[in-house]
């Protein structure tokens, strides 16, 4: 990751078998499920208490949805791609997937201007909560999603430096899994709005 | 990752530890890698625990030292209501007008005194200078696992502070409503001056402070999972590490339910969503929100704010444990079940919340839920408490600083814990929910029982941090004068809150009922502001003995634990050679038999045969 981090990790006796950047890799996405789960819980107490515009869910977040677990295929293909040492799929395998998050961004987007052309807004004077929760929702949902395009072009960086292969699975490994939880946490957001919208 | 460099993947060969002369070399180059830092990477970005943990603790002082200075503010201001504040004008300027605090002013202190204590100075201070310094120490590992993410934890609460800082000087002052600032009056500028930019900053401080919390804890969580030396179990860690873990566990599944809140609260404030707001008129206008939900917030609030007071609590714990059976020159009673009581508190920490909210007009079956939780708490507390005092029983105890302050912290613990049954219970809590009982209540159970565990960490750990000591003398001296004045400050508190005194006001002169507690309230001032002063003889004493204490030797409380195996000041990397494998459990004082009345972690059981029980041998 970092160069300093580098120095400090180099001797090291890990007393368990996993490395330590996988251990924090998960237990930031345990904390970022908090949030989602702080979200889900507060939608569902809320719609509870009423006053709660109904609305067709926009249907452009079924083919969103369809995009990111396409894209988890594909830097699952990147990831086994490495552990057979085929380079070229690797990259492969990495820009497919780079490509397909952004096309799930843009198609969040569209998504919200379909929500605003059906004037669902998130704010202002004629929002309700269940369209602002929407877009909270999606919004904090696609900043992960960011974060996860900047992950997978530094492993493509390193991946051009040949630091990715049968025996350094550990960024690759790294990024499939955080990949995963992205498509793993919007198919639990877009399940969850069919159920609850 | 780890191996980028074709000369690491070598290095990293090296680390089987069975070749100790490679170990070696490898960390001379280490050293002197380290000589030639620049001192700006060295001691200001630095990535070593023990300077970030430094950095943390003189922040974290800071700090205190202006939270205090607030609630002598508002102190002057309940004692003495009628008076002239006309001397205070060289310091507050404007708010100090024809002679009287600004009302909404004495709002600010007390929301930033809050904000400041809770966060800046049990949270970051506590566990951000203690887990920083003790768990690679205490676990046996050279630094954290990402000594750059532990860099940032730092620079993010740094910035936060400076943040916060800023929002003081505010020209319409900074957030003012309350700690727990609450919606509808946090999300309305127009409500209140505080709940102006005073309040957007308050937000953005808060969401960089627990970007930075969460850093730390990661860290903090993979240290201790991850890079534990040789022989160290998790059943062979000592308590303090134990309570550093679950207070960082805590703080990863809580801190980010706070940073929702915020989120949507800053949407609420600045983009017109209607999350917590809904059919308010303010100054005679209606508000076009509608649908939103002041409760909503209060539940996720809380679901942070309750687990925050165990991860203020936590860390002091563990401490008090580790420094009660060091100085009792005894084993800690029941190892096991102090562990299992933190987990116990740890898991119920986040079933209890809405105790904080009976009088929300929630359902009183949810409330009696709630309450039926809240009261088991008081199973495990129970649980440490008589291990603590089973520990000190018939001990051969050494009346250090330190341990004075371990069993200060014990006794406000079990005088502030009391009375959280009493307000566990719904309907008791009903009838005190607003008045100085709740006040009293926690600013002894956690405000100060962690402070005091804060200090009793200062003094048992400065000859670590420093390679000096803390001077004895002025320690007795401000021990005494801080229990005393923490006892006359919130006992009779206690007794003005049962009387029914409401707390958060500004005044209560306009009441006769009320007056006949105005002595009372005077001499809790005089006795808070008195033992605020106290202090400056703790700082004196830190910064004196910094540059001019006595020198340390390498382990001056005869302790058992890892870091009192290091050099006396360690360097990068904690051990100058390999670091040492761990054989027992850290508790073994005064063991029948043994040469000495204490046996460090690292002794192996084959160097003490004359005290090994039937069952202890380099087999297990």
């Amino acid at each position: 990751m970092h160069s300093s981090e580098l120095e400090v990790l180099k001797d090291r006796e890990p007393a368990l078998g996993t490395h330590p950047l996988r251990v924090l890799l998960w237990l930031m996405m345990i904390s970022s499920t908090m949030i989602f789960a702080a979200y889900t819980s507060a939608y569902i107490v809320r719609r509870e208490e009423g006053n709660w515009l109904e609305f067709a869910l926009p249907g452009g977040l079924l083919y969103t949805s369809i995009i990111i677990l396409i894209s988890s295929a594909s830097i699952q293909w990147a990831y086994f791609a490495a552990k057979k040492d085929e380079l070229r799929q690797v990259q492969t395998g990495i820009v497919i997937t780079f490509v397909l998050g952004l096309a799930f961004l843009v198609g969040q987007w569209n998504v919200w201007g379909e929500l605003v052309r059906n004037k669902i807004h998130f704010g202002g004077v004629d929002a309700n909560p269940s369209g602002s929760f929407l877009y909270v929702l999606m919004g904090v949902h696609a900043f992960h999603l960011v974060t996860g395009l900047i992950f997978l072009l530094r492993v493509l960086r390193k991946s051009f430096n040949y630091q990715v292969h049968s025996r350094q699975m550990l960024s690759i490994g790294n990024v499939t899994i955080y990949w995963h939880f992205l498509g793993g946490l919007w198919l639990y957001l877009y399940l969850f709005l069919l159920l609850n919208h | 990752m780890a191996a980028n460099l074709p000369t690491q993947a070598q290095v990293q060969g090296g680390i089987g530890v069975t070749e100790p002369h490679t170990t070696h070399d490898e960390h001379a180059l280490h050293d002197d890698h380290h000589h030639d830092q620049h001192w700006l990477f060295k001691y200001v970005f630095s990535t070593d625990h023990k300077v970030i943990a430094k950095q943390f603790l003189i922040t974290g002082i800071f700090w205190a030292i202006l939270g205090g200075t607030l609630s002598s503010l508002f102190r002057l201001q309940l004692g003495w209501p009628e008076s002239t504040m006309e001397w205070l004008t060289p310091v507050l300027g404007k708010w100090v007008e024809a002679g009287k605090l600004n009302p909404e002013f004495y709002l600010a202190l007390v929301t930033m005194h809050g904000t400041i204590m809770v966060f800046f100075v049990l949270t970051a201070g506590l566990s951000g200078t203690f887990s920083n310094f003790l768990i690679p120490l205490q676990v046996g590992a050279r630094d954290m696992a990402s000594g750059f993410m532990n860099m940032l934890s730092y620079w993010f609460f740094f910035i936060s502070g400076l943040i916060m800082f800023i929002s003081i000087f505010l020209e319409t002052g900074p957030a003012a409503a309350g700690w727990t600032i609450y919606p509808p009056l946090s999300a309305l500028p127009q409500a209140i001056p505080g709940s102006g930019l005073g309040m957007t900053l308050w937000l953005v401080s808060m969401a960089l402070f627990i970007v930075s919390q969460l850093l730390g804890g990661v860290n903090y969580i993979t240290t201790v999972i991850n890079l534990r030396t040789r022989g160290m179990s998790m059943s062979k860690l000592p308590l303090t590490i134990w309570a550093f873990f679950l207070t960082a566990v805590l703080g990863l599944l809580s801190f980010p339910v706070l940073f929702s809140a915020a989120l949507l609260l800053i949407f609420d404030r600045s983009f017109g969503t209607s999350f917590f707001l809904s059919d308010i008129y303010i100054a005679g206008q209606a508000l076009p929100n509608v649908g939103g939900s002041p409760i909503l917030f209060q539940h996720l609030f809380w679901f942070l704010g309750h687990p925050e007071v165990y991860i203020v609590i936590m860390p002091a714990m563990g401490m008090v444990s580790e420094i009660l059976a060091t100085n009792a020159r005894k084993p800690i009673f029941g190892y096991r079940a102090m562990i299992g009581s933190l987990l116990g508190i740890s898991l119920l920490s986040f079933v209890v919340w809405a105790h904080h909210m009976f009088i929300t007009g929630m359902n009183p079956f949810l409330g009696s839920v709630f309450m039926f939780l809240t009261l088991i708490i008081a199973v495990p507390s129970a649980v440490k408490t008589f291990n603590w005092l089973a520990t000190l029983w018939r001990g051969n105890i050494r009346f250090t600083t330190a341990m004075l302050f371990s069993i200060g912290f014990v006794s406000l613990f079990i005088s502030g814990g009391l009375t959280g049954i009493i307000l566990g219970n719904a309907a008791l809590d009903i009838q005190m929910h607003n008045t100085y009982f709740v006040v009293a209540h926690f600013h002894l159970v956690m405000g100060s029982s962690a402070f005091f565990g804060l200090f009793a960490g200062v003094y048992h750990w400065f000859p670590k941090m420093f390679g000096r000591m803390m001077d004895e003398k002025l320690g007795y001296i401000h021990f005494w004068l801080t229990f005393i004045g923490v006892y006359l400050v919130f006992l009779p508190m206690h007794y003005v809150g049962i009387a029914g005194f409401p707390r958060r006001y500004y005044a209560w002169t306009g009441f006769d009922m009320f007056s006949q507690f105005a002595d009372l309230n005077k001499f809790i001032s005089i006795a808070a502001i008195l033992a605020f002063f106290a202090q400056f003889v703790f700082v004196f004493n830190f910064f004196y003995s910094i540059f001019r204490g006595r020198r340390a030797t390498e382990n001056p409380w005869r302790s058992t634990t890892l870091e009192w195996t290091t050099p006396i000041v360690p360097g990068h990397g904690n051990w100058p050679g390999e670091i040492p494998a761990v054989y027992r459990w850290p508790y073994d004082y005064s063991k029948p038999g043994a040469e000495e009345d204490f046996i460090p972690q690292n002794v192996p059981y084959s160097k003490t045969t004359s005290s090994n029980l039937p069952y202890e041998n380099e087999n297990e």
